[in-house]
């Protein structure tokens, strides 16, 4: 039996502990607090491309079931309203079924909160945590509908469906698929948008369709409601996932209720809202902007490693 | 047959495929940051060879092919099929020709080489790496030459024509890659 053994050198352990001790240089000389929520979570995230891992059975559990993380987000929001200030969490995070050279069903996430900062002033400082860990370099930002016009010559607000599935077929064999506008549109930046964007460096896409703003507010540009949402791609790998945060009760309980209807539509598993976090809204969410970001796709850059089993101590087949 | 999800879609794995069986080659996890997630996979159709990429949604099957690769003894060609036998059980196949391919150029009498069997019959024949086979036809060596020089063809006793040193002369054996076609060394009877 070998595969006891380690999935990363001791190089990729140490690369890891030098990373993680530079982002915490970099929050401590901001003023952020680290703090750490619960890993087990007594609600589960409702979005229906998110599966979460269960715990079931034991004595602190009886008959009730705990959901591992899939992002600090809610707690974290929750700290916000208590009067946290800004803060950032370095956590594991677990995703059902996300497994490849990109991803792995437990990662690791660094999470952070600026009260009083919006998209654009959140992505600057994204930018400079990346460099302070990667190296000086320059970086850019497009919005959603930019991109998709550089790249591909596609506009992914006013295309009918049609001319984007269209798109979409002429560039990939799917066969048959069907989907919504959102399949359409994620097909087309993971298939022939990524590899584009591989070629342009740090780059930041901001203002995603409403349909995919997920917990993020809504804005309006060129006629067009946007999602004041952020990803960051660096060498065309998906990094950091970041809102301007949505912190109307009512509004964020009308999204949680739609993806329990998209979830319905789709035969998947409806989940109970997490009362506490809309209750933390009612009592007041600061305007803030938060991100996520993937540490371990962060040290895949720093070390140039393609493939992130090499660079976690035990990926999942070994752990 | 069982199904097997896109998560399950491993390299070597035989699954049914628009009526065809197929081999997975590749299988990439592709997701957006939120949304939907995708499965690029590659894929072989075993009967036509075609090797390309068709993009699943992740969580979609595909029913499992019922395909085996066994090691069998070439038997003979009786002008229309080509006969193998399975070692252990002496059971007889019978491939056609578009099961057997250009594979024929390499199989001699009573040599081992593996052959695909799908729902139990022969889809695809795959000659061993190495053969060692007669020249029963090329032109007179020219004296002098040794391991430096040319080449020249030289016809083998399955008919294939391989490029070999100019030193080689009829009813030699030799040895070739049937991967490549290419002419390895000489053999002693």
């Amino acid at each position: 039996m070998t595969d006891w053994c380690p999935g990363a050198q001791q190089e990729a352990l140490r690369a890891r502990a030098s990373l993680l001790a530079s982002v915490r240089a970099f929050f401590a000389e901001r003023g952020v607090l680290e703090v750490e929520t619960p890993l087990l979570c007594s609600r589960g995230i409702t979005d229906p491309a998110i599966e979460p891992l269960l715990a079931r059975g034991g004595f602190s559990l009886g008959t009730n079931i705990r959901y591992l993380q899939t992002s600090p987000e809610y707690a974290m929001k929750r700290l916000l309203a208590a009067g946290s200030g800004p803060i950032y969490q370095v956590c594991k995070a677990f995703r059902d079924g996300e497994a490849g050279s990109r991803h792995n069903p437990e990662f690791t996430l660094l999470e952070w909160y600026r009260p009083g900062m919006n998209q654009h002033q959140l992505m600057a400082e994204v930018a400079a945590l990346v460099c302070a860990c990667l190296g000086e370099r320059p970086w850019q930002a497009l919005s959603y509908r930019e991109l998709f016009q550089r790249s591909i010559g596609v506009d992914p607000f006013a295309d009918t469906l049609a001319s984007l599935q269209r798109s979409a077929r002429e560039r990939v064999d799917v066969g048959d698929l069907s989907g919504d506008r959102d399949l359409w549109l994620d097909l087309l930046l993971t298939h022939c948008i990524e590899p584009w964007l591989a070629q342009q460096g740090l780059c930041f896409v901001y203002d995603y369709p409403p349909s995919q703003a997920a917990l993020a507010r809504l804005g309006e540009r060129d006629g067009y409601v946007v999602g004041e949402r952020f990803e960051l791609y660096v060498d065309g790998i998906e990094l950091a996932n970041g809102y301007h945060e949505l912190g109307d009760p009512t509004e964020q309980r009308a999204r949680f209720e739609e993806d329990n209807r998209r979830r319905h539509a789709r035969n998947q598993e409806q989940r109970p809202l997490d009362e506490r976090l809309l209750a933390a809204l009612a009592a007041g969410l600061p305007d803030c902007s938060g991100v996520a970001l993937g540490v371990d796709r962060l040290l895949m850059l720093a070390t140039g490693e393609t493939d992130i089993r090499r660079l976690l101590s035990f990926p999942w087949d070994r752990s | 047959m069982a199904n097997f999800s896109t998560s399950e879609f491993k390299p070597g794995l035989k699954v049914m495929f628009e009526g065809d069986p197929c081999s997975i080659l590749e299988n990439e996890f592709v997701k957006p940051g939120k949304g939907q997630a995708f499965n690029r996979v590659r894929l072989r159709n075993l009967r036509s060879g075609r090797v390309w990429e068709r993009t699943f949604k992740s969580g979609e099957s595909l029913e499992g092919a019922d395909v085996v690769d066994r090691t069998m003894q070439y038997l003979y060609n009786d002008g229309e099929f080509w006969y193998f036998m399975e070692p252990d059980t002496f059971e007889q196949h019978q491939a056609d020709a578009k099961a057997v391919g250009d594979a024929y150029l390499w199989l001699k009498d009573q040599d081992n080489c593996e052959v695909t069997l799908y729902n139990g019959s022969p889809l695809a024949v795959t000659p061993a790496n190495f053969v060692e086979l007669d020249i029963v036809e090329t032109d007179p060596g020219l004296k002098g030459d040794t391991a430096q020089g040319g080449t020249k063809p030289a016809k083998l006793s399955t008919g294939a024509v391989v490029k070999v040193p100019l030193f080689v002369t009829i009813g030699e054996v030799v040895r070739v890659d049937t991967r490549t076609g290419e002419y390895q060394n000489r053999v002693s009877k």
